[in-house]
């Protein structure tokens, strides 16, 4: 799947910044890459914030990303020889027996800008200001924010109100997918209009708790809601009959391969938890974090994250880092459609199932991060830094078919960071 | 998997309980100003992991709202 840029907001707690008048830039350089040919991504980033005067501070950050390599397109292994139609419509890919069909006709690159002003409303209140714009091929985004804090107790506790409104757009590559009918081999595709769109709708409340000289809290709630079109157009779902055979082509009507074009609902409403602390030891930092996670598709998460900055001399640090997330399988999540009496599609090759997808980030599994960054200050005022991680993702297959499992992913992430003063 | 109601009624429990702990005094802050101890310390760690997980997970959020979408899940 596109791994594309996501651009998060976030009511951050006070930091010490450069003096009025002066920019912190952040600079930054992130390669992605997934094992056995998969996504490779290559993300420049820069962020730049200026106090502007007045207690007011302006952010600003661009950070571009390009895509190379394939994905999973939802249909699963098979023992005979698997032919697809490019999304486009024009010319097909074919998939030898045993290997697990990747689409590898999308190289994109996108853009996302963003915006932040931050205006003081008196001595213990402000509000943040957002925008954000991204642009890619196939998917443009336009959002707005804004988030409220309070200070309270002598500064202890801070409140956040947090509200954003986005709006999206996909123009998929040959036109959006008419959901749950086949592929077709050749001739004129199932499709409908050239584009749809979604529109997101975010809250947030939060707490940060000063809890002592060494230890800070925060507790967010944040809900979310997403209205419009939430398939994935470049993902289908593989038509098998009874014995787990996939249909030949030609198996509803003349020139229809056995794949169905997927379809979620069209709503989607999210809840997240999150829990953080910031513990100072002696010398070194505890940064941990859990988010608990759920939605009414059914998916539920559990997301524990842990970094312990171990501090060497002269301002250089060692940072471990360590991840576990663990999700659900959305309810409409399938490994396939089965062809049979009373089955997802019947004989005569009517679909008897409202929403399906064989989206493998829709399924169950875990997924575990181990990472090491590497600090050190350049000068007074700017710092270098590096990390790299490994991530693992172990989907749960349940009672699938020897030969269909849906294969690990291992993919590396290497990251460069300069931050200075200007 | 059950909702932890029972988890975050004891963390606002702990948190409200905090609220008439002493507070940290201002001159008390030597530690909390430093960069390491934000709660966010690295802009673009934390922005790439975000944007990495929402492209590969089902879930997202809880640390903000807003900044846009993109063609993932």
């Amino acid at each position: 799947m596109r791994l594309a840029t996501c651009v998060l907001l976030q009511a951050a707690a006070p930091v010490a910044h450069a003096a009025e008048g002066d920019w912190d830039i952040d600079t930054a350089v992130l390669y992605y890459g997934e094992g056995d040919g998969r996504v490779q991504a290559f993300e420049p980033g820069i962020s730049a914030s200026r106090e502007m005067g007045d207690d007011e501070r302006l952010s600003m950050r661009m950070v571009v990303d390009a895509l190379t390599g394939s994905t999973p397109n939802g249909a699963h292994a098979s023992t005979v020889v698997q032919t697809f139609t490019n999304p486009s419509g024009n010319g097909v890919y074919t998939v030898v027996p045993g290997e697990l069909p990747l689409n590898d006709t999308f190289h994109d690159t996108r853009v996302a800008l963003g915006l932040d002003w931050e205006k003081p409303i008196d001595r213990l209140s402000k509000i943040i200001w957002g925008a954000s714009l991204s642009s890619e091929i196939d998917y443009q985004s336009l959002g707005v924010s804004a988030t409220y804090l309070q200070d309270m107790n002598n500064r202890n506790t801070t409140l956040t109100a947090g509200i954003a409104l986005g709006s999206d757009k996909v123009k998929p590559i040959g036109h959006v997918p008419d959901p749950l009918t086949p592929m077709r081999i050749s001739g004129t595709q199932n499709r409908l209009g050239a584009d749809d769109t979604k529109t997101i709708t975010e809250l947030m409340l939060g707490i940060t708790q000063v809890i002592s000289r060494r230890t800070l809290m925060q507790l967010n709630f944040t809900y979310g809601k997403s209205d419009g079109y939430l398939n994935d157009y470049n993902k289908v779902l593989s038509v098998v009959d009874s014995t787990g055979a996939l249909l030949p082509t030609g198996w509803a009507s003349a020139g229809d391969l056995p794949y169905l074009y997927e379809k979620r609902p069209d709503l989607r409403t999210r809840n997240a938890l999150f829990f953080k602390t910031v513990h100072h030891l002696e010398e070194d930092v505890i940064n941990f974090s859990y988010r608990y996670f759920w939605d009414d598709w059914g998916i539920t998460s559990h997301t524990l994250d842990m970094k312990y900055r171990y501090e060497m001399n002269a301002g250089n640090y060692l940072q471990p880092h360590l991840r576990y997330y663990m999700q659900d399988a959305a309810d409409f999540y399938k490994h396939d459609l089965v062809q049979g009496a009373g089955a997802d599609v019947d004989l005569a090759g009517n679909v008897l199932v409202n929403f399906a997808s064989s989206d493998y980030r829709l399924a169950e599994f875990d997924s575990i991060t181990l990472g090491l960054k590497y600090g050190f200050p350049v000068g007074d005022t700017s710092e270098f830094s590096a990390r790299a991680e490994i991530i693992t993702q172990t989907t749960n297959d349940g009672n699938v078919r020897a030969g269909e499992e849906t294969p690990d992913l291992t993919a590396v992430v290497l990251q460069a960071n300069y931050s200075f003063k200007w | 998997m059950k909702r932890n109601m029972p988890v975050f009624l004891a963390i606002l429990l702990m948190l409200g309980g905090c609220a008439s702990m002493q507070a940290v005094q201002p001159w008390e802050r030597d530690l909390l100003s430093k960069d390491s101890m934000q709660l966010v310390p690295d802009y673009f760690d934390n922005f790439y992991d975000e944007h990495i997980y929402f492209s590969k997970e089902s879930s997202s959020g809880g640390q903000g709202v807003g900044g846009g979408g993109c063609g993932c899940n």
